[in-house]
């Protein structure tokens, strides 16, 4: 026991030494923001947040009450001399207890969540006034397509921007995500989007900027050697912006 | 039952015949020559899995920079010229980590190993129901070990889609220049099963037939139980995978079109195919350790399982529910979203049993006499280990805040906290709790400790900050973060990460040294070191061939520890209550009083 004790008390030195020679040396590794990153620009990003903070809150009281409980167990009924450990076999009124309320905290959560799932992804709530854009992912790029100036895909004149998605600020876009080798995903950090794109299938995913900028494109799922560099940006233009830049790419597309 | 009379028999005639070395040790039909067979080789794929965990974190932890003189000469320019890991190596790395850990390590040190030492020991058995069958269980599995390890020699290298291998990334080498590579994956997975089938085979039929008399059901050990269990989601799982494997194999090979669009194949149907084997192996890789767990916490603090029923009835509704939760692996995959709630609700619900386990674990040691010996400590951090890992299971459960945590770091956390401070834990334990039944001598307590504690400080310094990652963006799998300026902030936090898991593994020589160190020099144990109830600790250690020198009756449950009417805090099963008195039992002093047996 003496053992047990001195070990303990060395390793909790060593970790202490360890964790000021980092603070010491580099702290922003201290910044462990367990609350989100604060740069969503998306209309339901902040919701999806929120959810994710309920989340953190409620399982960070269970995992606090259960450790500390198991902590002071461990120190409370260790072994001493001379005494027995009680002959106990279980409580039926407690395991209903913590069957139910574990239950009840769960699905909770459950159906707080599906109002949210709903709204971002049930097929028929996508807005319907989305600007309409096709995504073409490959290995390693993302064709972001546009319509040409008749409004329509697949007449000749679309036009494809090149890992660059120019999206318009405060009006829903749609994006039909395709892929032609394997399977690649869509995931837009900042907008807290992630689809992944499929090779046969047409896979639709909306989303509303919030503010105008430049933000990260980029591909969560594995998808051959180049997977890491398959990085895009976001280009988020003011409503006007948006229409002068179309204009001028359709322009350049219908001279071809 | 029919194999009473065959163990009286045996018993009576005391002396075996010497087998010779190759029957002994190398084509054993005993079920403890085939654990120990098994903990062999499957430390050694964890030792491999373990170096290619190292190189990945090389790789991340210092992007771009040659790996270390003294090991950079074994590979060649293919994979790492001038040191330097290249991407498709990386892919094949991680792939490769994925696949020895999960099917060479994991799989054989849960159902291979201690379903072999447990299960026939544990409900007195003399040996398996089918002692070939289990002998070719084993055997196939270096097989198919073999297989896997050429594919880092082909050209083109090892396979590099993933451990999930996702369709169409794995059904044309176009798509990542490995052919052979995949095919040799393929193939050794799919031999790989007929282990696990057969094995799992041969646990089902002996728990079923060939418990010793007395052994009701809800007297088996929890550790059998959690083996039985095991055994059957193995039955019913591992022909799924097998079968998508061949699919997958014919795509490669002969020119199908199951998983490829363009012969109006199904990308996502291999994704179904794989979660719906998939999401049983989750529990294939923890079930038997919360098993261990259960025997460790009970005997260590001296007090009876607390809610012994309802561990079972946990175990069994994880099991079942195990089968309808794939889908929370495909919320992003484009499967129809309004599927999603369904798989929300059946992921949220099979936290109620893990839920309900942790709490009896704790309610066990509520008023116990704990002994702080080393599976004690490593039982103990597998239940705190698993609490994290099973509370940022919420997360993902959530479909829409798995969105954003989908493929990102968050996720390799949370598999890591449930399969190495959940699984890995609950091995050690295992292995130092029934060390001196296999080898006859106790692992060292000191090295035990030591080994235990920076394992324990190395893993939460390694794995926790990974959450960070996740949260930030890091995506998994991608082979240098910095490509991305948003993730370039992180390079950092990413090199204490990988500088942590190094610590993590040099500490693991520790107890390679001791467990090698104790078989020939460790404290001879005797039979029943750790005081414990179960029939294993019944036998000598290690137990000979046939197991039980006459065949067990069983009197009462496996946990019956501090008995107020018994003297000793202990009461093996296989004691009679106090009226029959005398016999040559030698472990626990009953009191005058006659006791009903339960």
């Amino acid at each position: 026991m003496n053992f047990f004790w001195r070990t303990g008390m060395v390793l909790a030195g060593m970790l202490t030494v360890v964790i000021v020679l980092w603070v010491i040396t580099d702290p922003s590794w201290l910044d462990l923001s367990w609350v989100m990153p604060d740069n969503v620009v998306s209309t339901f990003g902040p919701t999806l947040d929120n959810l994710w903070l309920v989340i953190l809150w409620v399982t960070g009281i269970i995992f606090f009450a259960t450790e500390i409980v198991l902590l002071v167990f461990m120190v409370k009924y260790r072994h001493r001399e001379g005494r027995k450990a009680e002959y106990i076999h279980g409580n039926n009124k407690a395991e209903v207890v913590w069957t139910a309320i574990p239950f009840v905290i769960v699905m909770g959560l459950a159906f707080y969540s599906k109002g949210i799932w709903d709204e971002i992804r049930d097929p028929s709530r996508i807005p319907t006034d989305a600007y309409p854009i096709n995504m073409i992912a490959t290995q390693f790029e993302w064709n972001a397509t546009y319509a040409g100036a008749d409004g329509q895909f697949d007449t000749g004149d679309d036009f494809i921007s090149l890992n660059a998605l120019h999206i318009p600020v405060d009006r829903p876009v749609v994006v039909q995500l395709m892929a032609q080798d394997v399977i690649h995903s869509f995931f837009l950090p900042e907008f807290r989007v992630k689809q992944d794109a499929v090779p046969g299938m047409i896979t639709p995913v909306w989303f509303e900027a919030t503010q105008t900028g430049e933000f990260t494109m980029a591909c969560a799922e594995l998808c051959g050697l180049g997977h890491y560099t398959m990085g895009g940006t976001v280009i988020v233009h003011s409503q006007a912006d948006f229409q002068d830049w179309l204009a001028e790419q359709q322009a350049a597309a219908g001279d071809d | 039952m029919s194999t009473t009379t065959a163990t009286e028999t045996h018993a009576g005639t005391a002396e075996h015949h010497e087998l010779g070395f190759i029957r002994k040790y190398i084509f054993s039909t005993d079920h403890k020559m085939i654990a120990r067979q098994f903990l062999f080789s499957a430390l050694m794929f964890l030792l491999l899995g373990g170096l290619l965990a190292v190189m990945v974190r090389w790789q991340l932890g210092f992007p771009g920079r040659p790996l270390p003189a003294f090991i950079r000469w074994i590979f060649p320019d293919t994979m790492a010229p001038g040191g330097i890991i290249l991407p498709e190596f990386y892919n094949s790395l991680v792939t490769m980590h994925a696949t020895f850990m999960v099917f060479f390590a994991l799989m054989p040190l849960m159902a291979g190993v201690f379903g072999n030492l447990l299960i026939p020991l544990q409900i007195g058995a003399e040996d398996m129901a089918f002692p070939r069958i289990n002998m070719a269980s084993f055997w196939i599995m270096p097989v198919a070990g073999f297989i896997m390890l050429a594919s880092f020699f082909v050209e083109g290298g090892a396979a590099g889609a993933g451990w999930t291998s996702y369709a169409p990334l794995s059904s044309s080498g176009e798509w990542t220049g490995v052919y052979m590579g995949q095919i040799l994956w393929l193939v050794s997975l799919i031999v790989l099963g007929f282990s696990s089938i057969l094995g799992a085979l041969n646990y089902v039929t002996t728990v079923i037939n060939m418990r010793a008399p007395g052994m009701t059901w809800f007297r088996i050990p929890l550790g059998t139980w959690s083996l039985f269990i095991t055994a059957w989601l193995l039955l019913l799982a591992i022909p799924i995978l097998t079968g998508g494997l061949i699919l997958l194999l014919f795509d490669q090979t002969i020119g199908t079109a199951f998983f490829r669009p363009e012969g109006s194949g199904e990308p996502l149907l291999w994704q179904h195919i794989f979660w719906f084997f998939g999401h049983p192996e989750v529990y294939i890789l923890i079930l038997p350790a919360m098993g261990f767990v259960s025997e460790v916490i009970a005997c260590r603090s001296r007090k009876p399982i607390f809610g012994y029923h309802s561990m079972v009835i946990a175990l069994v509704s994880i099991a079942f529910l195990s089968w309808v939760v794939w889908g929370h692996h495909m919320f992003q995959s484009g499967m129809n979203p309004l599927l999603g709630m369904t798989f929300v609700v059946t992921t949220v619900v099979i936290a109620v049993p893990s839920a309900i386990k942790v709490f009896n674990w704790i309610g066990t040691l509520w008023r116990g006499d704990i002994h702080f010996d080393a599976p004690l400590l490593h039982a103990v951090a597998f239940v705190s280990l698993f609490i994290i890992g099973g509370l940022s299971g919420m997360f993902m459960a959530a479909a829409p805040v798995d969105i954003y945590i989908h493929d990102t770091y968050f996720i390799v956390a949370h598999l890591h906290y449930v399969l190495v401070g959940g699984s890995l834990f609950g091995i050690f334990a295992g292995i130092i709790f029934w060390y001196p039944k296999m080898f006859g001598r106790m692992m060292n307590e000191g090295l035990g400790k030591v080994h235990f504690f920076l394992s324990f400080l190395f893993y939460n310094m390694a794995f926790f900050p990974m959450h960070n990652l996740g949260v930030q963006g890091m995506m998994r799998r991608i082979y240098d973060p910095n490509q991305y300026e948003f993730l370039q902030g992180l390079q950092p936090l990413n090199t204490f990460i990988s500088i942590s898991i190094f610590l993590f593994a040099f500490t693991q020589i520790i107890f390679a040294f001791n467990f090698l160190w104790s078989l020939r020099y460790g404290k001879v144990a005797g039979s029943n070191p750790w005081k414990s109830n179960t029939l294993l600790w019944t036998t000598p250690s290690p137990p000979p061939h046939g197991n039980f020198p006459e065949m067990p009756t069983v009197y009462r449950g496996p946990y019956e520890y501090s008995h107020p009417d018994v003297e000793e805090d202990f009461w093996p099963q296989n004691v009679p209550p106090a009226k029959s008195e005398a016999g040559g039992q030698t472990a626990a002093a009953p009191t005058p009083e006659p006791v009903p047996g339960d």
